[in-house]
């Protein structure tokens, strides 16, 4: 949806001056002493794909704002392209005319901020409308836009006030209902919650979350918050001094630190929330069989899986015992769960796993498509805890 | 006395003196020769005066006609306003202007001052003096507004041309208005003409500054939303900028007009009418009683037009 192709964004006179620096490697305090010229964006390779929570991570100064800012031209691209699908093709925005430009930006992008940049000579109905006032909407169409967008953030009642008579959580609402109304498909977020307190920020991640499940845009979020990177993307790049350090699924990023850096990052971060069970568990693969191709779950337990291909015929075998294990999915209450083998998706978090085996005394199967492809005992669960991860499902 | 003492060290013979006798013929040679170039000095005026009365001397010669015409058609247009609000009835002037601050405001203080104000002037007998001074103080800010705003706008897009303006502007109004209401008069005459100029000169800095202050304040974020929002260049001017710089440009605007207000008695030296005339006159023949009711006559209209012209409180719009 979005395609990041070596972006450099440089401030101050003369730009381009800059870029033979970049190339040769220079740190971004060297060509600031150089030139006097300084690199917000440092050859950033980033795809963002349709549907995906794509969030920036990084420290104040490391980028990201100046990066999310390339997407709809607040910040000129200095060398490098940024691909924006639009029906079948790919434009790129930074050699775009300036129709072209505007046209993108009425149509398929909108912005939320972090000071949530309302106007406040506008009231919140009227700045609900101003996207689709640039889109040229006639007023009958824009108000009953306005009424379903405030509806859905549950500000209806406030239509005719202005934002400063509102809250910090209710302006951003009003920001989020501003930037969805115009139905684009792709929604940059920069910082939109750093403004907030703690219980408000997490009620709007949720909300977010949801409208998310239903919506299906494209998201590019700006956040200096690991919690809400994990919590949030589903995919994270972490940038420092204008560089994407590293990108990937948020489990990636706990498991398997490109850097120091990202491991100084990371280090506090609670695993259970993050991880997924398809990251800690043991791979059948790599375990042992016998002859009649049962699969070795625990030696010391003696415990046997029989038939993993199918995951509603599989049997455990432990020791004289039989076991049809159950099936666990996210809508169901774990303390429901009988004292049985559980089979779970592979998308399952770490908390979920732990709280089923506590509960129900055995091993979780993990289950693909109908395969049973691996397992979490409590071996799995304490390396992953500890943070001694087992390397090769990692990647 | 310098050559005598000289002389006095001289005939005193003693060689252990001669340094200071050379030291005295050079500072006296000094002396002399200082005297001399502060003489050539002011003998060597530099012709700064004649300079800018031969370039107004090239503007009456060349530009007679141009400068006619503006004073025809700008005299023309004051005297009809004025004239317009002498042919209605005082009270029914009256009324319309407290209606006016009552449909504006939505207040019961601003129509009741505005009885209170007008009547007590019509009383005291300055009412045709006032309604003069109104039209030339609207016109006179009408002018300001309609130069001052677009110019402030226009340098707040252009950091570069604030540098050049503000000494411009400085200039302005630091100079005092007699000194260009010499060559004002000489381009246009005697009249209410040269006093318009005179004023827009004196108040028109005020928009321009606070116009110039009001776009360059406005907050980052907000610009980036309306771009983020596809706004064009005439968009996010009018329905982002000026809505966010309008409270300080109103502020230049309400202060245009009290500048415009308080050039009114240098006005009437040129030959303008209004209540500048019965201050002047007073002045002349010592009338403290007329000075007085003019000065209040100025004063009420000045209070009046500044409540009036105030943004409105937020909580009433």
């Amino acid at each position: 949806m979005i395609e990041f192709d070596n972006v450099n964004v440089v401030f101050g006179k003369q730009p381009q001056r800059a870029l033979p620096m970049i190339e040769q490697g220079l740190t971004r305090s060297e060509i600031q002493e150089k030139t006097k010229l300084v690199v917000g964006v440092n050859r950033a390779n980033l795809t963002v794909e349709e549907g995906e929570i794509c969030v920036l991570m990084g420290l104040s100064g490391s980028g990201k704002s100046s990066l999310v800012r390339c997407v709809n031209g607040l910040n000129k691209v200095t060398s490098g392209s940024v691909r924006i699908k639009d029906g079948d093709e790919y434009i790129d925005f930074a050699t775009a005319s300036e129709p072209v430009q505007r046209d993108l930006r009425t149509r398929k992008i909108s912005m939320v901020f972090q000071n949530f940049a309302l106007f406040p000579w506008l009231t919140v109905e009227e700045n609900v409308a101003f996207g689709l006032e640039m889109q040229g909407l006639s007023k009958a169409e824009r108000l009953k836009k306005t009424r379903r967008q405030l509806e859905l953030v549950g500000l209806s009642q406030w239509a005719n006030r202005r934002p400063d008579e509102l809250s910090g959580g209710m302006r951003q609402r009003v920001g989020l209902a501003r930037a969805l109304a115009t139905e684009s498909d792709i929604l940059l977020m920069d910082e939109p919650f750093s403004a907030l307190d703690p219980l408000i920020r997490e009620q709007l991640q949720n909300e977010l979350l949801e409208m998310q499940r239903e919506l299906n845009k494209t998201i590019v979020f700006v956040s200096h918050d690991l919690d809400e990177a994990l919590k949030l993307g589903s995919k994270i790049a972490i940038m420092k001094d204008g560089e994407i350090v590293q990108q990937g699924r948020p489990e990636q990023i706990v498991l398997d630190p490109a850097t120091d850096y990202v491991r100084n990052f990371v280090a506090s971060v609670n695993p259970l929330s993050v991880l997924r069970v398809r990251s800690v568990m043991q791979s059948l693969d790599a375990v042992a069989s016998d002859d009649q191709g049962r699969k070795l779950i625990s030696k010391a337990h003696d415990i046997w899986l029989e038939n993993p291909g199918t995951a509603n015929a599989s049997v455990i075998y432990q020791r004289d015992d039989s076991f049809h294990p159950q099936i666990w999915s996210s809508d169901r209450d774990i303390t429901t769960l009988g004292k049985l083998p559980t089979i779970v998706s592979n998308d399952t978090t770490l908390r979920e796993a732990v709280e089923i085996r506590y509960v129900t005394g055995h091993c979780v199967l993990v289950e693909d498509k109908n395969h049973i492809v691996g397992f979490v005992a409590d071996r799995q669960i304490y390396h992953s805890l500890l943070g001694k991860h087992l390397g090769e499902e990692s990647g | 006395m310098c050559l005598s003492r000289i002389g006095f060290a001289a005939a005193d013979g003693s060689r252990s003196f001669q340094p200071r006798l050379k030291l005295h013929l050079y500072f006296s040679l000094a002396l002399q020769e200082t005297v001399l170039f502060m003489d050539w000095i002011t003998e060597h005026k530099l012709p700064f005066g004649e300079a800018m009365e031969d370039f107004v001397d090239l503007l009456v010669d060349h530009g007679g006609a141009v400068f006619d015409a503006i004073s025809e058609t700008l005299d023309t247009l004051i005297h009809g306003l004025t004239e317009g609000l002498l042919w209605i009835h005082p009270v029914a002037l009256i009324l319309a202007f407290t209606a006016a601050a009552w449909l504006w405001h939505r207040r019961w203080g601003m129509p009741v001052f505005t009885i209170v104000a007008f009547g007590l002037i019509w009383n005291l007998g300055y009412w045709e003096d006032t309604m003069a001074t109104l039209s030339l103080v609207l016109y006179a800010t009408v002018i300001c507004i309609a130069v001052g705003v677009p110019l402030g706008i226009f340098t707040a897009h252009r950091n570069w041309m604030y540098r050049f303006l503000q000494p411009v502007l400085d200039l302005m109004q630091t100079i005092p208005p007699f000194v260009y209401l010499i060559p004002t008069l000489t381009l246009f005459g005697l009249g209410v003409v040269p006093g318009v100029i005179s004023t827009v000169i004196f108040a028109i800095a005020a928009p321009i500054r606070l116009t110039y202050l009001g776009i360059s304040e406005v907050p980052k974020e907000l610009l980036e939303a309306g771009r983020s929002f596809g706004c064009t260049h005439r968009q996010l001017l009018f329905k982002v900028e000026l809505p966010a710089a309008m409270s300080s440009i109103a502020a230049g605007i309400t202060q245009c007009i009290m500048l415009s207000l308080s050039m009114v008695v240098i006005a009437a030296l040129v030959g303008a009418d209004g209540l500048g005339v019965p201050v002047v006159r007073a002045l002349n023949t010592v009338d403290i009683a007329k000075g007085f009711e003019a000065g209040l006559a100025i004063v009420l209209l000045a209070i009046w037009l500044d409540r009036f012209f105030k943004q409105r409180d937020k909580t009433a719009g």
